[in-house]
């Protein structure tokens, strides 16, 4: 009997990423990297005005220069590109790939250049010359609501997008019915109020790689093979093939490596239906790479929701109701998913607390700037800041401990399932043992020790606490428009190799490690003869993609389930080859053997080898060993947590440094508890970055202030604290494996806990709430005026 | 970020840096390339030529001699925040340089494209005035040194012919001066900075020289705070006095979205206290 190295079970522990060597020595494939013979490069013009008429384009100079293949403005480009889908059933206005006769903000294309090198085609884009007849800028969204204010889309009366969107107690499920006596019942008996407006500001998503496509049209076969930098190929077919009038059969989307999408890229962008669509025109591969200065105007922004919050409660901190009035800024068009996002954010009102009664309106405003879509939260870390912000300032107003007010209002752990009043049902949670554990973490009472010998030496320190719930392991099918399920196939190959294709589009997520983990114990084989792909149709036969913390939850899930078909006919092979009952074998070490009988046995490559070339084949049984799966979960998962802040204001500067971060996370069952933190880390430094030092900032004529990375800031090492994560493991019932998510967790309570110990540090001032970013100057003024 | 295209010499000698200068259409000195390059990207600046001078002999490194410290212009920002002549000799000049930027930066950038670019809120300035730093610059003519203090005229702007170069920094060793600095937390440039010098003998500041960063077109020396300090006893009230006049008088203070010109006022005054309670540990 040959002897096997004994195999140490992965699933739960910490394998370092496998994608990350070929990643940090530049060995990686990015689209910019994929050249063809042939190809061509386009520019976009763009314009420079955020609201205007276009009056005339001059481009001829542009197409006198030599190597210009062509230019088009928008108008050309209509005449055989139709305009943008969406993927909402919400009321859209039309939009146009490239702008006929109006823009509406400043970056949005005019025209386009075809040319044979980068540099030429950007050149003759700056040849092209546009004139404009100037219109009002609509900026502030509360403006763009009232009175007679300047309309950016003729159809949508004082710019409403959408709503207002009643929800919440009361509330029929399709908004036909609104009875408010429990929210106003709420109101009538409560003891104190507390009411805030707050805005959560607008932010540039800013992945490491910009976006960018090629798209080769080949037009004697009739097909079209388009590579975007983009989280989900499989959606991006479907829209490419809607687009251009050919079958999804005909198209194939590959996803290179991709570097960094953190939501910007699950929307299809009108560059890439130009680039498809001129490839197909002018039948020659095409290339388009977004620059770091485009990036900023024309990939998608992030949140930039207004909340007007009333928080109804006792003297004793029983809450008894939340109102909270939303006004979200959309920017100029509705893109794929756009108005769908400040939904999440009604959706997670409900916070994790057993609140009586709510009631939350949602109006959606167009104004000229770059459109608003998912980015890393997507809604739910606005939710989140709303309603952790007012419970903060309840607890300060009664002065109760933070923890202490939380916990009185927590959704109890044996009410799980929980249906909230917005619609959603959680699916399982202990939010006391998450706040027990972060209180225990942090050792919550040595930092308020801390906190107030620090005062008592004069300096400005504060505590923040913030709970958090989100909803990810985003499916079924009735909570997502293009399907809320995922896709996998496995395949043990002839020589007992396995080769996995999954549905889901990592690019970070660091899923070719952890699906190459399950893999290696579900059989039992090494963790190296494992291969994992993904990001192509033309391999991944069907698919969703990567997106609201979903990759490992359901894309895991299917792939457990396809893994599970595969060795259950392994077995079956097995079984004829060992003369033996396939029930009584076990899958050990590379090696299939009759239970208690280790020596009757045969490795795992000689039983793939059989399956393939089975002589004789047990009857009943096809050769080969592949098979597929689609899970589709019963519910969305809703992981949650406890972040713990203390930061430090300089007295004279009015600079915020934040001491420590505390970060306590439920997101079920882990895979690889290294990737996970790695995650929290990642989700911290933008739930960071946002309460901190990242805003998105307008003038008042609709230009961007904020332009580059000069003005805007990416947050770095240094700006943060080394980070104290924690854990509680609950596992969700809707997925096999017991996981929930965690790619976005760490947006969501890092930044309300924040903004809270900076209100707690200027509590000597009087201050109630500051918002975001935390500017040292406002903060400065703040100090100043408890002062004066 | 697709620059104009433009042809590119590297320049064995200054000699032939400067005649390189003078060949016609619009050449452009490339060292760190850490200003110029985001400048071409952005179509701001479309020079025809880029003369490399990153590799000429010489140019580079910072030696002693004579008593005075000489840095190479295309010395870099890292290479000054680590050097332990520096640390020694002129500790403050060293912490300037270490808080440029990031890392990447510091790796590539250097002090003699840092002056000639003068970005108003460049680090450099402020300590070189202090330090009473004196810039060596050769053009055709032939050599020429000029004091910080004078180097720098406004935006953009310094005491630079078309034709010259700056060759290198050259300090006298000073330990009793410091850096402070407000970052502005996306570029970390200097939203204000101030560079501060004392000189002491018997309890007495025999002199005192201070630079300010950020706050105006260029950088400028603060008169009104040395002439507060000179002569004094040195003491908590000295320097509290000297640092309450930080700033008074100034009227053209930049106001952007990171910092009001109320607020860059108010900054002057507590990083020059800053700046000088440093010094005044190091004298």
């Amino acid at each position: 009997m040959a002897t096997s190295p004994v195999l140490p079970k992965l699933v739960g522990s910490r394998v370092k990423r496998r994608e990350d060597p070929r990643l940090i020595q530049g060995k990686g494939t990015y689209v910019d990297d994929v050249k063809i013979v042939g190809m061509q490069h386009l520019a976009f013009k763009r314009s420079d005005v955020a609201h205007g008429r276009i009056v005339s384009i001059d481009t001829t100079a542009a197409e006198a220069m030599e190597g210009v293949e062509a230019v088009f403005t928008g108008k050309q480009i209509a005449e055989f590109v139709k305009p943008m889908p969406i993927g909402t059933p919400f009321p859209s206005p039309e939009h146009r790939v490239v702008a006929v006769d109006v823009v509406r903000f400043a970056g949005e294309p005019v025209a386009v250049v075809v040319a044979k090198d980068r540099y030429l085609a950007r050149d003759a884009a700056d040849a092209i010359t546009v004139q404009y007849d100037t219109l009002p800028a609509v900026v502030d969204p509360e403006a763009a609501l009232a009175g007679k204010p300047t309309v950016i889309h003729e159809k949508f009366a004082n710019n409403v997008a959408i709503g207002p969107i009643p929800g919440g107690t009361g509330v029929a499920p399709d908004g036909s019915k609104v009875d408010d006596s429990a929210i106003d019942a709420a109101f009538k008996n409560a003891e104190i109020v507390i009411s805030q407006r707050m805005m959560n500001q607008r932010l540039a998503p800013s992945a490491m790689e910009p976006r960018g496509v090629v798209a080769h049209y080949e037009a004697g076969k009739g097909t079209m093979t388009i590579w975007s930098s983009t989280q989900n190929p499989h959606i991006l077919r479907t829209f490419i093939a809607m687009m251009n009038g050919m079958g999804e059969n005909e198209v194939r989307a590959i996803a290179p490596e991709v570097g960094g999408g953190f939501g910007a890229k699950i929307n299809i962008y009108a560059e890439e239906y130009v680039v498809a669509g001129l490839s197909k025109r002018l039948e020659m591969p095409l290339k388009w790479i977004e620059d770091r200065s485009e990036a900023f105007v024309a990939t998608i922004h992030g949140r930039d929701i207004l909340g007007y919050v009333d928080l109804a409660a006792k003297r004793d901190g029983t809450v008894l109701g939340l109102k909270l009035r939303l006004i979200a800024d959309i920017g100029a068009y509705n893109m794929l998913l756009t108005a769908a996002i400040p939904t999440l954010t009604m959706l997670m009102a409900n916070a994790t607390y057993a609140f009586p009664a709510i009631r939350v309106t949602l109006t959606e405003v167009f104004t000229n700037k770059t459109p608003t879509d998912a980015y890393r939260g997507a809604g739910r870390p606005e939710a989140t800041y709303f309603v952790e912000r007012a419970m903060d300032m309840l607890a300060k107003e009664l002065e109760m401990d933070p923890a202490d007010l939380r916990r009185k209002n927590f959704i109890p752990k044996d009410q799980f399932p929980f249906q909230t009043h917005m619609g959603a049902v959680y699916d399982s949670g202990d939010y006391e043992k998450a706040l027990d554990k972060a209180l225990e973490t942090a050792n919550w009472a040595q930092m308020k020790k801390d906190r107030d010998k620090a005062r008592a030496e004069g300096r400005l320190v504060g505590l923040g606490l913030s709970m958090y719930v989100e909803v990810c392991g985003i499916g079924p099918s009735a909570s997502l428009p293009t399907g809320g399920w995922e896709h996998a196939q496995v395949t043990i190959e002839r020589d007992g190799r396995i080769t996995a294709m999954t549905g889901a589009s990592p690019h970070g997520q660091g899923n070719e490690t952890t699906f190459a983990q399950m893999l290696a114990d579900q059989f039992s084989v090494p963790f190296e003869h494992i291969t994992i792909l993904h990001g192509d149709t033309g391999v991944v036969k069907q698919g969703i993609g990567t997106f609201g913390s979903r990759s490992q939850a359901v894309g895991g899930a299917a792939l457990h389930m396809a893994g599970g078909k595969v060795k259950s006919k392994m077995a079956k092979f097995a079984a004829a080859l060992l003369e033996a009952h396939e029930d009584d074998l076990v899958f050990e070490n590379g090696r299939i053997s009759v239970k208690g009988a280790p020596a009757k046995g045969k490795s795992f490559a000689e039983v793939a080898s059989y399956a393939y070339i089975p002589v004789p084949l047990p009857p009943g049984l096809e050769p080969g060993l592949s098979d597929e799966a689609f899970f589709e979960p019963s519910n969305n998962t809703y992981p949650f947590g406890c972040h713990i802040s203390m930061l430090e204001i300089d007295r004279q500067t009015g600079e915020p440094t934040l001491l420590r971060l505390v970060a306590v996370d439920d997101a079920g069952n882990l895979i690889n508890p290294l990737i996970v933190e790695g995650q929290i880390h990642g989700g911290l430094a933008q739930g960071i970055g946002q309460a901190m030092i990242e805003e998105v900032v307008y003038n008042e004529d609709g230009q961007l202030l904020t332009g580059s990375f000069m003005d805007y800031a990416m947050p770095r090492a240094i700006d943060f604290p080394r980070f104290e994560l924690e854990k509680t493991v609950t596992p969700t019932p809707v997925n096999p494996l017991g996981a929930k998510g965690c790619g976005e967790a760490g947006t969501l309570g890092s930044t309300p806990s924040i903004v809270s110990a900076a209100v707690d540090a200027l509590s000597e001032f009087g201050v109630k709430h500051i918002d975001m970013m935390l500017r040292p100057e406002k903060l400065w003024r703040i100090i100043q005026g408890g002062q004066a | 970020m697709i620059p104009t295209s433009f042809d590119y010499a590297r320049a064995t000698s200054l000699d032939d840096a400067i005649a390189k200068l003078g060949a016609g259409g619009s050449a452009k000195l490339l060292a760190g390339g850490h200003s110029l390059i985001p400048l071409m990207k952005l179509r701001l600046s479309e020079p025809t030529t880029l003369i490399d001078i990153a590799r000429i002999p010489g140019l580079s490194g910072i030696t002693e001699k004579d008593g005075k410290i000489q840095i190479g212009a295309a010395t870099t920002h890292h290479a000054v925040a680590t050097s332990s002549l520096l640390a020694d000799k002129c500790p403050a000049l060293a912490e300037t340089a270490a808080t440029i930027g990031d890392p990447q930066v510091r790796n590539r950038g250097t002090i003699g494209g840092s002056l000639a670019h003068a970005d108003p809120a460049a680090d450099y300035p402020a300590i070189l005035v202090a330090l009473d730093a004196e810039i060596h610059i050769k053009g055709k003519g032939g050599w020429r040194a000029v004091k910080a203090s004078d180097f720098f005229q406004g935006l953009f702007t310094v005491d630079l012919q078309p034709e010259e170069i700056i060759a290198g920094v050259q300090v006298k060793p000073q330990k009793g001066a410091a850096y402070a600095k407000l970052h502005q937390r996306a570029s970390h440039f200097a939203i204000v900075g101030v560079g501060a010098s004392l000189e002491v003998s018997g309890g007495t500041i025999s002199a005192a020289r201070v630079g300010l960063t950020g706050a105006s077109t260029h950088a400028i020396r603060l008169a009104a705070v040395e002439a507060a300090l000179a002569g004094k006893p040195l003491s908590d009230a000295t320097i509290a006095a000297a640092a309450a006049v930080a700033g008074d008088g100034l009227d053209d203070l930049n106001s952007d979205i990171h910092a009001s010109a109320d607020y860059r006022r108010q900054m002057i005054k507590v990083f020059t206290k800053r700046a000088l309670d440093v010094a005044r540990a190091r004298a």
